[in-house]
């Protein structure tokens, strides 16, 4: 739903059915709701056949990578001999993204369940849930979710009667924008400085405390107990067809525009609709110019480029991007690019963990010539520097981090370059007024 | 041990196999190949953060990180690509653009990375326009001063206390172009290891306090050597200006001290300056000693020997050359020979197993022990009357001046080979000056019983000559035939002479030394003090 708007007719409400409703936020509530029952199923299963119904079911990673959740559940060896763990990444510090942080303020036992089955599922016994630590709200539903459970006798040794031990464990983080990179969640986890790891080793081979490790988003796990309870086919037919994205997916909607909050609807819903129907359009007397499809660390979109793309994994990639975590950011024809790109610039350059040179001082110089450009004072040769950097920084460096610093950078300049160029030609941002240019230029 | 199953490569056209699980970079060093970097070490465990050995990879999707990808079957590796370069070009800029251009007044100057690198293959201009950030120095404790503008971020100095010294005391302080290396609050590089992170250090960023300010690299002569501070014998490189040593640091060797070199080891080295050397030799004549002719004093040394038995006070310092000659002066004449070690507390480096600053602070106890040399606390409780006392580089410090003077008096003569005249060696008859460790050629046992050459690295003051040639032309005038012309020639003779060294001589040591056979089982050890 378009919480906190009602409800879109053209939503399909699956995983927010129940935002809003605060009886569900009650172990009780949500049992009246069907809650737990997918676990129950689950827990009488093998492992493996969870596996395969949720590979069949053909869920990807709700994260940004749109990874298949089946798959990378399979990377998983039983009877290794060695701890696995689960972690689930509710760190959702993507810049435009909103959707965990709903899921965990309104259906904290929904992620419970997810966790508790994928942990199941590939043989961990342990679940870590990692919570940036500015979500103070979803912090205490979650820890008081967990708390019930375990009351309850749903986790713990004896995981509702089923004589398998299932721990959920809430972690808080401390707010740091690459502690949502999962190697560098780990790290955090372990209580080390939040940096990325070089891969290989991949999580499933050495992860969390050096053991075999699956890492999901929230939306993804929260989406398992409905595959449980309704199966793969009813999963899989969620969607426009196209057999690789499936199911519903939802998105953060912010910006410029009516109506902004989640929105959940099937796979390959057109973005047109999808912007004009159910987040009603611009403001008043405003046209959309861009649109930032799946948080900001995608290719921009011009609104044209936007209004022809398909929301799915493929559709967004045709569209000359990435449905990344589907946080959707629309800016009007009233806003300077240059002055939101510089700021999108300077949020990384805040963010890098400092590790590899690039992104350290890659993220750092751009920002500072990004201001400058839009302070009046970039010149013609610092739109090549710029690219030229971005190339520096691309495909180099331990995470992707520092990728996507660069990438705003070279969508905006490669579609919005006479923005750029005014800025340059001007010797002030023209979205400015001339008077408070003066001012500030004195 | 089972067999690592061999990879083969290509890189840059040359055809290269290693063990599996080896790194693209150590790979490229068989082919002869050096893949610029920085964050890497073969002695810390792999970063892969400085993006400087990136490489281009036929058939991957992008480049790879030479020092953290592992060789895989095939492979064709370029690291003169454009691509390649091209990438570390970039990196190279960005490390560039906050990095201050204080070559001319930074100690690193001549022997940095950064300043290697960017003049092989960097831009020749910079198109950073803004401010550079500023740090201001911070004194890290120890030796070490940390200058964070030239700080690249290698982290090599954090992953050498962590993971080396296990005395984690240094971070990552912020984050993004903001970082700089912390220092854990309330801690300091005290760790009798920690000067390490200055040798480590690819920038100027860790200085040396003690070297500080003193000299231009290009200026130094630099001499292969090993550390006399301990019986460890790490390998080192005596660095010196204008005949002075003004620095030690540590020269790799695998099988003893890796890279490495204690604060100890390495700060002292001052002694080697001397400025009170005893540079003539020296006869007494009435109640004074009076400088006089090599050969004069040479002969009167003999004569003082001839007739009595003799009994041989050696430092343990000495090389095995002068030793060995010594035993043979002994075996001439009659007589003992002893040493006595000056002793301190052990301080082991934890991540290298058998590295330690060791107890025995002297540089050839094994090697005393091995050719005959009697390991003493009193040493001098061995002089009998009438003996002649020959003294050969030990000052006798702290040593009960009664014992010391009733043994000279039991002595019927007092020869003295050494550096210096302590008080006591005014009474002597005659006094050979020799050089310093600094000054020679020789080698030295080390305390797992290797035997380690070292070069000369100074000239030695006035006419005080090399120990093995001083002790030569004793024994020559005591009627041994052998004539020895180098140290080379003298290490020969020990060689046949010793069992435990037989079939070493300078060529077969090289610069990375070997290990005396222990015969039939019995250990290499020298006996404990007695």
């Amino acid at each position: 739903m378009g919480f906190p708007h009602k409800s879109h007719p053209r939503e399909n409400t699956v995983l927010s059915k129940h935002f809003g409703d605060s009886d569900a936020l009650t172990l009780s509530g949500w049992r009246n709701r069907g809650g737990y029952r997918a676990l129950e199923q689950a827990l009488a299963l093998e492992p493996a056949a969870i596996v395969q119904m949720v590979r069949e079911s053909g869920l990807r990673g709700r994260g940004g990578a749109g990874f298949p959740t089946g798959t990378k559940w399979s990377f998983m060896k039983p009877g290794d001999g060695r701890p696995h763990y689960l972690c689930c990444n509710a760190d959702e510090s993507e810049p435009g993204t909103f959707k965990d942080r709903e899921i965990m303020r309104w259906t904290p036992h929904a992620l419970v369940e997810g966790c508790a089955i994928g942990a199941y599922a590939i043989g961990a016994e342990t679940a870590y849930v990692y919570i940036r630590g500015e979500f103070t709200e979803p912090l205490q539903r979650m820890t008081e979710a967990v708390r019930d459970a375990y009351a309850e006798g749903i986790l713990g040794k004896n995981a509702l009667g089923s004589g398998k031990r299932i721990d959920v464990h809430i972690h808080k983080g401390a707010g740091a924008y690459i502690c949502g990179e999962e190697t560098a969640l780990m790290n955090s986890l372990e209580g080390r400085r939040g940096n990325p790891r070089i891969k290989p080793p991949f999580p499933a081979v050495a992860g969390l405390f050096g053991q075999p490790t699956t890492i999901n988003n929230v939306e993804t796990l929260v989406a398992v107990p409905h595959i449980i309870n309704n199966g793969a086919e009813w999963y899989k037919a969620m969607s426009f067809g196209n057999p690789k994205s499936t199911g519903t997916k939802l998105y953060s909607v912010c910006g410029n525009v009516r109506r902004p909050g989640n929105y959940e609807v099937d796979m390959g819903f057109p973005f047109k609709e999808f912007l004009y129907d159910l987040c009603g359009g611009p403001l008043p007397g405003r046209r959309f110019k861009a649109i930032i499809p799946g948080g900001s660390s995608v290719p921009i979109q011009t609104i044209a480029e936007a209004e022809a793309t398909v929301m799915d994994y493929e559709g967004f990639v045709a569209g000359g991007t990435m449905l990344g975590s589907g946080g959707v950011i629309c800016i009007d024809d009233a806003q300077c690019m240059v002055k939101q790109i510089a700021r999108l610039a300077r949020f990384y350059a805040h963010e890098s963990c400092a590790q590899c040179t690039q992104c350290r001082e890659g993220t750092a110089w751009t920002t500072k010539i990004m201001e400058r450009i839009e302070a009046g004072q970039g010149t013609a040769a610092d739109l090549d520097t710029l690219l030229e950097i971005a190339d520096n920084m691309t495909a180099k460096t331990i995470c992707v981090l520092s990728d996507s610093c660069a990438v705003p950078v070279v969508s905006g300049i490669n579609k919005f370059r006479d923005e750029f160029e005014a800025h340059i030609t001007q010797r002030r941002c023209p979205f400015r007024p001339a008077s408070t240019a003066a001012a500030v230029a004195a | 041990m089972t067999d690592r199953k061999m990879v083969t490569l290509t890189v840059e056209g040359r055809q290269v196999q290693v063990p599996e699980g080896t790194s693209m970079l150590e790979a490229a060093k068989v082919a002869g190949v050096l893949i610029p970097h920085y964050c890497y070490h073969p002695g810390l465990p792999v970063a892969g953060v400085c993006r400087m050995c990136l490489v281009e990879v036929e058939k991957a999707p992008k480049l790879a990180a030479a020092c953290a990808t592992a060789v895989a079957d095939g492979q064709v590796v370029h690291v003169h690509s454009d691509v390649a370069r091209e990438a570390r070009q970039g990196v190279l800029e960005m490390l560039l653009i906050n990095h201050p251009l204080d070559c001319p007044i930074c100690d690193q100057s001549g022997e940095c990375e950064l300043q290697d690198y960017t003049f092989a293959e960097g831009r020749k201009d910079s198109r950073y326009q803004e401010a550079k950030r500023f740090n201001p120095v911070e004194d890290f404790g120890g030796d070490v001063l940390y200058v964070p503008n030239r700080c690249i971020l290698c982290t090599r100095c954090v992953r050498f206390m962590e993971d080396v010294a296990h005395d984690p005391v240094l971070n990552v302080s912020e984050r993004g172009d903001r970082a700089v290396i912390g220092k854990f609050e309330g801690q300091d590089l005290t760790h009798p290891w920690a000067g390490n992170v200055v040798e480590l250090c690819p920038v100027g960023a860790l200085l040396s306090k003690d070297f500080l300010n003193k000299a231009r690299s290009w200026d130094l002569d630099r001499a292969a050597s090993i550390c006399p501070n301990c019986t460890q014998g790490c390998n080192s490189a005596l660095e010196s200006r204008d005949n002075v040593v003004v620095r030690m640091r540590p020269r790799p060797n695998d099988d003893v001290n890796k890279f490495f070199l204690c604060d100890e080891g390495r700060l002292n080295y001052r002694w080697l300056n001397r400025r009170d050397r005893v540079e003539f030799p020296h006869v007494r004549r009435a109640d004074a000693l009076a400088p006089i002719d090599w050969d004069v004093a040479v002969e009167a040394a003999a004569t003082a020997l001839r007739g009595r038995r003799v009994f041989v006070l050696a430092s343990p310092s000495l090389s095995n050359e002068v030793l060995f000659l010594l035993s043979r002066v002994i075996a001439r004449v009659g007589g003992a020979g002893a040493f006595r070690v000056r002793h301190g507390p052990e301080a082991p480096l934890d991540g290298v197993p058998g590295l330690s600053l060791r107890a025995d602070r002297a540089a050839n106890v094994q090697g005393a022990g091995l050719l005959g040399f009697r390991n003493s606390e009193t040493p001098l409780d061995g002089v009998a009357a009438g003996d002649a006392l020959l003294i050969v580089d030990e000052e006798l410090a702290g040593v009960d001046a009664s014992a010391l003077s009733a043994a000279v008096a039991r002595a019927g003569a007092v020869v003295v080979i050494g550096t210096t005249l302590p008080p006591w060696a005014r009474d002597a008859t005659v006094v050979l000056p020799i050089a310093n460790m600094a000054e020679e050629e020789g080698t030295f046992t080390n305390v797992q019983g290797r035997v380690q050459r070292y070069l000369q690295a100074k000239a030695a003051p006035g006419l005080a000559r090399p120990g093995y040639a001083a002790v030569g032309d004793l024994l020559a005038a005591l009627g041994e035939a052998a004539v020895y012309f180098l140290p080379a020639d003298v290490f020969r003779a020990l060689a046949v002479a010793h069992p435990p060294f037989a079939g070493m001589t300078y060529e077969t040591l090289g610069l990375r030394g070997s290990v005396v056979s222990t015969g039939a089982g019995s250990p290499a050890v020298a006996a404990a003090p007695t």
